[in-house]
C-alpha cells in the first residue's frame, strides 16, 4: 500500500512538473494543485504505518501518529487559498491582455535586443 | 516574560483584524499602523535588550512543552533581526502615507502591510520547522497582494511569475519537510538538531541541500535569483522598499538558522556555500551593470549583496558569522533607503530611466545626498557602514584561509562602486536641457515631509551603524558566539 501510495505521489509530481513548464497560467494552477496533492501523499506517509484513529479511545500505543495528518491540513487549507488567488489573478491577466500566458521580462529582452545591435555596427563597420 | 516573544506576531495581526474594520476611514487606519508598529518596534527593542542580558527567551505556546508544542525561541539573532525589521517596516509605512498612490486607493493597504509585518515576525521567532513554512506562506500571502496592488498589466505580468516561484518554492519546502518528518520524527528546530545527527551522511546531505534550495529560493541566491529582478521594480516604492530590505533577508536568516543549528560545520557538503555566495555576488553585479533603470540597478544589487551574507555563512567561524550578522544589519537599512530615494527620484522626475534622468543634484542638492550616502556605503566606501562591514567579512575570509572568495568581493565591491557611479552621472549629474526640464513640485508639503523624513531617518541610521560600529560588531560576534554553540540554543528550548 505505501510503495502504491509513493508511486502515486511520484506520477503527480511528474503530471504537475509538466503542467508548470507551459506558458499558460490556467496549466499552471492546475499544476500547482497536482504538486500540492503529491506533497501531502507524502507528508501523510511521513507518518509511518497506520492505526487506529488518535484521541478516540483506545490504546495510546495504537495510534496513528497524527501530526503529519495536521501538517497536511495546514497545507491543504494554505494551497487553497493561494490558489484562489493565482486563479483572480489569470483573470484579471485575461482582462487586461486576453490572454493568460506567462511572459518573459520584457526589460531584460529589451536590453538583450540593445545589445546584439550594437554588436551588429560593431561587425559591419 | 511571555508577552514580549509574542507581541511582536500577535499585535501586527491583531491590528490588521481592527484595520480591515474600518475599511472607509484611511486615517483612522493610519493611526492604527502606526500605532501598532511603533508598539511593534519598542517590544522588539525590550526583547533585544532582554535577550542579549538574560540569554534565549523561549515560550512554549499553549503551555505543550517541546518538542511536543509550538515553540518560540527569541535569541540574539533573531531579537537582532526583528527589531532592524519593525524599524524598517515603521519607517516605510510613513513613506508610504506620505507618498500618493498605493496606499491611498486601497483599502487593503494597511491590514496587509501589518499581516506582513506579522508574518515576518513570525519567520524569525519560531523554533519550529513547520511554523517556519506557516510563517513564510503568511509573509508571501501578504507579498502576493502588495505587489499586484493596483493590477497594472505589468504588475499582473511579473506578479505571475512572483506567485508561481514561491509557489513551487513552498512546494519544495513541502516536500522537505516530508522527509525531515520521515527521517526524523521531529519538526522542532532544537529536537531536530540532534537526531539529524544521528542520520547517514548522504540523507544529512541531501537534506542540507534541499533546505538550502528553499530557502535559496526566497533569499535569491545563485542560480535561483531570477525572479527578483523582474518583479520587485513594478510594485508601487514603498512594496518594493520593503521586499528589498527584509523578504530576502528572511530567507538569509533561514538559511543561517538551519545551516548553523541543523547542520554543523563538519557535515557540510565541502565548500558549496562559498560557491554558491562568490557566483551570488558575481552574476548579481554583473546584472546591475547592464540595467538602465535605477529601481532594476538596485534590485540586481540586492541578489549581489546576499552573496557576501552568504560568503560570512559559509566560512563558518565565529568572525565570518559575526561578519553576517552585522552585514545583514547594515544592509537591511541601507538597501531599504536606496529603494526610497529611487522612489523620491521618480516622484521628483517622472522616471527612474536613467537615459532620461539629467543634473538631478542641481535642483535636488538635499535628494543627491541622501543618495550618495547609502550609494556609497552600499559599495563599501569608507567612512560609511559597508566598508565596516565589509572589512568584517574579508579579514574573516583571509583569516579562515579563504583568499579565492576574498578576491571576488573585493573586485564585486569596485564593480558595485562603478554601478552606482553610473546612477549617479547619470540621474543627479549632467546638463538641463528643456526637453528633461524637472517636473512641476506636485505633492504638497506633507507629503514630501513624509515622504523625505522616514529617508532622512534611514540615512541616519546608516551612519549611526558607523558611529556605534563597535558595540554592534560587539553584539554580531555575541550573536555568532550563540550560533556556532549550539547546545545553548537546544538547552533553553528542551531544558538541560
Amino acid at each position: 500500500m505505501t510503495v502504491l501510495l509513493v508511486v502515486a505521489a511520484g506520477v503527480l509530481w511528474a503530471c504537475g512538473s509538466y503542467l508548470i513548464l507551459g506558458r499558460q497560467l490556467s496549466r499552471i494552477v492546475i499544476g500547482i494543485g497536482l504538486l500540492g496533492h503529491g506533497v501531502n501523499l507524502l507528508i501523510v506517509l511521513a507518518g509511518g504505518e497506520g492505526g487506529t484513529p488518535a484521541f478516540v479511545g483506545g490504546d495510546p500505543e495504537q495510534f496513528t501518529d497524527p501530526l503529519p495528518q495536521a501538517f497536511a491540513l495546514t497545507a491543504i487549507v494554505i494551497t487553497f487559498g493561494v490558489i484562489a488567488f493565482l486563479l483572480a489573478l489569470a483573470y484579471r491577466s485575461w482582462l487586461v491582455t486576453s490572454d493568460d500566458e506567462v511572459e518573459d521580462d520584457v526589460e531584460d529582452r529589451r536590453i538583450a535586443r540593445a545589445a546584439e545591435a550594437v554588436a551588429e555596427i560593431g561587425a559591419e563597420s | 516574560m511571555t508577552p514580549l516573544a509574542t507581541l511582536p506576531i500577535l499585535l501586527p495581526l491583531l491590528g490588521a483584524a481592527v484595520s480591515i474594520g474600518f475599511g472607509s476611514s484611511r486615517i483612522v487606519q493610519r493611526v492604527i499602523s502606526v500605532v501598532i508598529l511603533g508598539s511593534t518596534s519598542t517590544v522588539s527593542a525590550l526583547l533585544l535588550s532582554r535577550v542579549d542580558r538574560d540569554g534565549e527567551v523561549v515560550v512554549q505556546v499553549g503551555g505543550w512543552s517541546a518538542p511536543v508544542g509550538i515553540t518560540l525561541v527569541a535569541d540574539r539573532l533573531a531579537a537582532i533581526m526583528l527589531l532592524v525589521a519593525t524599524l524598517m517596516l515603521l519607517a516605510v509605512l510613513l513613506f508610504a502615507i506620505g507618498q500618493p498612490g498605493a496606499e491611498t486607493h486601497h483599502t487593503g493597504f494597511h491590514p496587509v502591510y501589518l499581516i506582513l509585518a506579522s508574518g515576518i515576525a513570525l519567520a524569525f521567532l519560531t523554533g519550529d520547522l513547520f511554523n517556519l513554512f506557516v510563517a513564510f506562506e503568511v509573509t508571501l500571502m501578504a507579498s502576493y497582494v502588495l505587489i499586484t496592488l493596483g493590477g497594472r498589466p505589468d504588475q499582473v505580468r511579473t506578479g505571475m511569475t512572483y506567485v508561481v516561484i514561491s509557489l513551487l518554492a513552498s512546494n519544495l519546502f513541502l516536500l522537505a519537510l516530508a522527509f525531515v518528518y520521515a527521517a526524523t520524527g521531529t519538526v522542532n528546530l532544537a529536537d531536530l538538531s540532534s537526531r539529524i545527527a544521528a542520520l547517514p551522511d548522504g540523507l544529512r546531505s541531501g537534506l542540507a541541500v534541499l533546505l538550502i534550495v528553499v530557502f535559496g529560493v526566497k533569499a535569491a541566491i545563485f542560480p535561483l535569483f531570477f525572479w527578483l529582478p523582474d518583479s520587485y521594480p513594478t510594485a508601487p516604492t514603498p512594496v518594493t522598499a520593503v521586499f528589498a530590505g527584509l523578504l530576502t533577508k528572511v530567507g538569509v536568516y533561514a538559511i543561517i538558522r538551519s545551516q548553523t543549528l541543523l547542520f554543523p560545520p563538519d557535515t557540510q557538503p565541502g565548500n558549496l556555500l562559498l560557491v554558491v555566495a562568490g557566483l551570488t555576488m558575481v552574476v548579481g553585479v554583473f546584472g546591475a551593470i547592464t540595467q538602465n533603470d535605477i529601481k532594476r540597478i538596485l534590485s540586481f544589487h540586492i541578489v549581489s549583496q546576499i552573496g557576501y551574507m552568504i560568503m560570512g555563512l559559509g566560512l563558518f567561524s565565529v568572525a565570518g558569522l559575526a561578519g553576517a550578522v552585522f552585514y545583514i544589519i547594515h544592509h537591511i537599512v541601507v538597501k531599504t533607503t536606496l529603494f526610497l530615494v529611487a522612489g523620491l527620484v521618480e516622484h521628483r522626475a517622472g522616471t527612474g530611466q536613467l537615459a532620461r534622468l539629467s543634473g538631478l543634484a542641481r535642483f535636488e542638492p538635499t535628494l543627491a545626498l541622501l543618495f550618495l550616502i547609502p550609494a556609497l556605503s552600499l559599495a563599501g566606501i569608507p567612512p560609511f557602514s559597508g566598508f565596516v562591514a565589509k572589512l568584517a567579512l574579508i579579514s574573516a575570509g583571509i583569516s579562515a584561509g579563504q583568499y579565492a572568495i576574498v578576491a571576488v568581493s573585493l573586485v564585486v565591491s569596485l564593480l558595485t562602486l562603478f554601478s552606482m557611479i553610473k546612477i549617479w552621472s547619470n540621474a543627479f549629474w549632467g546638463s538641463i536641457d528643456a526637453g528633461d526640464a524637472p517636473l512641476e513640485r506636485s505633492a504638497s508639503r506633507r507629503s514630501r515631509a513624509l515622504m523625505t523624513g522616514p529617508t532622512v531617518a534611514l540615512v541616519g541610521l546608516s551612519v549611526a551603524i558607523v558611529i556605534w560600529a563597535g558595540p554592534l560588531y560587539a553584539l554580531s560576534e555575541r550573536t555568532a558566539q550563540d550560533l556556532m554553540d549550539t547546545r545553548l540554543y537546544v538547552d533553553s528550548v528542551l531544558g538541560p
